[in-house]
C-alpha cells in the first residue's frame, strides 16, 4: 500500500478465541498500585 | 470505531476493535474525516469534492481503496465482537492478594492515601497467624489457578520484615502440597532497607516496588520523616544497592508519583534513570481536589505535553542505545493480553483481595478501611460473594463511559477504586484519570510506531511515513 502502512498482527479477533485462561497476572500487582493499565501486561498462556 | 491522532511526527490510526495499528499519510488522515462504512465501489463524490482541492481525484481514489481493503480484512472499522465474552464474566477464583503486613510506615508522606500507613484504621503490624491464614485462604479460594501472586504492602512492609520472612517460608511449604507456585512481590520506601532483608528480597520476591519520586527536592518535599527531614539521601544508597545485586531476569521498579508541584514529571523521570534505574513508573497522585498538591483539570495540557516530552526523550535514549522502561509506556502491539482479559481491568474484589493486619478482606489495597466495601474477615471465615460477583461483573461493557470510549481495550474501564474514590461509584469512569491514560496510550502506541518505523525498510513508493 502506499498511503497506509500497517505496523502490527490487529490480533484481538484471535486473540478472544484462545484467551481467557486467567494465568496472567493481576494488573495492580506490577507498579501501579494507583491506577488501571491492562495492555501493558503479558499473556502467559503456554500455548499460544 | 477508530481513533485517529498525530503525535511524534507520525498520523496514527487505531482500530479499535481489531487492535490495528496503521500509520497513514496526510491524505489518509484528512479522507478518514469523512469515510465510514459501507464502503462503495468508488469514493463518493460528495468526499470528493470536499477533497479535491488539496488532493488529486486520482490519489482520493487510490487511498479510498487502500481503506476498502483494510475493512474487508477486518482491521478497520471493524465489529466489536467481544459482548457475547462479557456475559461469561462471572466470579473468577481469587489467584491474586495484597498483604497488609504493616499498618504503619516510617515516612510521612503528604499524599499518602493510606492516612501516613494506618488507613485510618490505627497502627499495628500483622500477626504471623493472620499472614499464614491469608496463605490458606489464597490456596483455597484460587480453586485450579496455579499461579498465584502476593504483594507484601503497607504501611511499610519492612516495619515487619520477621513476619513477611516467616509468611514467605509457610507459602513455599504449603505450594508444594498445593502444586502451586506463588511469585511474591513486595513495596518499600526503602528507609529499613539493609544488607540481610536486599538478600531475603532478591531471592524471593519475583518484583519489588522501590517508591522514590525522582529528584531529591521532589522527593524531599512529599516524603519526609517524621521528623521533617527528607528521605533521599537515607534510600538512594540502598535502592542502588538492591537493584545492582538483583539478579537480572528478575523485575524490578522504581515507582514515584508526581502531583501538581512537579508537573514537569520527566525531569524526575530522567532523574532516576540518571541514578542508574532503567525500569521506572511516575504516576500521578490520587487525591480530592481540595489538596493544594490535586492533579485537576487545568494540569492537563502542561501534563500532556510532558508526556510527549517523556516520549520523545525515550527515544532519543533509545536511539543511543541506552534503553529504559517507562511503566505507563509498556505495550505489546502484537502479543499483549488477550481481548478477553481487557474487558475488565485488574481483577479487584474478584481475582484479587487486599487482607488487613486485622485479617479484614477488601476488594483492594485502595478499598482498605472503607466499611461498606469490606467483604470478610479470616478469623470469622466470610466472604461476600455477592459483592465478589458485583465487581466480577465490572466490565467495560457495564460502565456506560467505556462502551463507546477507544482505549476500553488498552485500560480495560480503568481503576474501580479511583472510580469510587471520585465518583462515588465503581462503575462511573472518573475523567480524568481517563485523559490521562488516554494520553499515556497514544505515546505508548507512537513510541512503538517510530520504532518499527526507524527498524524496517520501507518502500519507496510509500508516503504513509512522512513526518507531519
Amino acid at each position: 500500500m502506499k498511503h497506509i502502512m500497517t505496523i502490527n498482527k490487529a490480533n484481538l479477533v484471535e486473540s478472544a478465541k484462545k484467551g481467557g485462561c486467567g494465568k496472567c497476572q493481576a494488573s495492580c500487582q506490577s507498579a501501579c498500585k494507583t491506577s488501571c493499565t491492562v495492555a501493558n501486561q503479558k499473556c502467559e498462556k503456554e500455548e499460544k | 470505531m477508530i481513533h485517529k491522532y498525530q503525535l511524534g511526527g507520525l498520523y496514527i490510526i487505531l482500530d479499535v476493535n481489531s487492535g490495528g495499528v496503521h500509520v497513514v499519510d496526510k491524505l489518509t488522515y484528512d479522507l478518514l474525516d469523512y469515510v465510514k462504512p459501507p464502503f462503495e465501489n468508488n469514493c463518493p463524490e460528495e468526499i470528493l469534492e470536499k477533497l479535491q482541492e488539496n488532493y488529486s481525484i486520482q490519489e482520493l481514489q487510490d487511498c479510498y481503496q487502500e481503506l476498502k481493503s483494510l475493512y474487508e480484512q477486518k482491521i478497520l472499522f471493524s465489529n466489536d465482537e467481544y459482548e457475547k465474552f462479557a456475559k461469561f464474566a462471572t466470579s473468577a477464583p481469587v489467584k491474586a492478594m495484597c498483604l497488609h503486613i504493616a499498618h504503619d510506615c516510617n515516612l510521612r508522606c503528604q499524599y499518602c492515601f493510606a492516612s501516613t500507613g494506618d488507613f485510618g484504621t490505627g497502627r499495628k503490624l500483622m500477626p504471623v497467624e493472620i499472614g499464614k491464614k491469608a496463605i490458606d485462604f489464597l490456596l483455597e479460594k484460587s480453586e485450579n489457578r496455579e499461579q498465584l501472586e502476593l504483594d507484601f504492602f503497607g504501611g511499610e512492609p519492612l516495619m515487619n520484615f520477621d513476619v513477611v520472612k516467616q509468611v514467605v517460608l509457610y507459602a513455599r511449604e504449603q505450594e508444594k502440597k498445593y502444586n502451586k507456585h506463588f511469585r511474591f512481590t513486595i513495596t518499600t520506601n526503602g528507609m529499613l532497607l539493609n544488607d540481610e532483608n536486599i538478600n531475603f528480597i532478591n531471592q524471593e520476591m519475583s518484583n519489588v516496588v522501590l517508591s522514590i519520586d525522582g529528584r531529591k527536592c521532589v522527593n524531599d518535599k512529599m516524603r519526609p520523616t517524621p521528623n521533617g527531614k527528607g528521605s533521599y539521601d537515607v534510600i538512594l544508597p540502598k535502592f542502588k544497592k538492591l537493584v545492582a545485586q538483583r539478579d537480572k531476569n528478575l523485575d524490578y521498579y522504581v515507582r514515584g508519583t508526581f502531583t501538581k508541584y512537579n508537573l514537569d514529571f520527566s525531569d524526575d523521570v530522567f532523574s532516576l534513570y540518571q541514578a542508574d534505574f532503567d525500569q521506572i513508573s511516575v504516576e500521578p497522585v490520587v487525591a480530592d481536589s481540595k489538596y493544594d498538591y490535586a492533579i485537576t483539570e487545568e494540569d492537563l495540557p502542561a501534563i500532556f505535553a510532558e508526556y510527549e516530552k517523556l516520549a520523545q526523550r525515550l527515544l532519543e535514549q533509545d536511539r543511543k542505545n541506552q534503553h529504559f522502561n517507562f511503566f505507563h509506556f509498556m505495550i505489546d502491539l502484537n502479543a499483549g493480553p488477550c481481548a478477553i482479559k481487557r474487558l475488565k481491568g485488574c481483577g479487584c474484589g474478584n481475582e484479587y483481595v487486599a487482607i488487613t493486619p486485622d485479617g479484614d478482606i477488601y476488594p483492594c489495597h485502595q478499598f482498605v478501611g472503607i466499611e461498606e466495601y469490606k467483604m470478610g474477615n479470616l478469623e470469622d471465615n466470610t466472604f461476600d460473594l455477592d459483592m465478589k460477583e458485583k465487581f466480577a461483573q465490572s466490565h467495560i461493557y457495564n460502565k456506560s463511559k467505556c462502551r463507546d470510549c477507544w482505549a476500553k481495550f488498552y485500560c480495560s474501564g480503568g481503576c474501580n477504586a479511583n472510580n469510587y474514590q471520585y465518583q462515588g461509584d465503581i462503575l462511573e469512569s472518573h475523567e480524568l484519570s481517563c485523559e490521562l491514560e488516554k494520553k499515556r496510550l497514544e505515546c505508548a502506541i507512537m513510541i512503538q510506531a517510530v520504532k518499527m518505523l526507524e527498524n524496517q525498510p520501507i518502500s519507496e513508493s510509500s508516503t504513509a511515513y512522512k513526518h507531519c
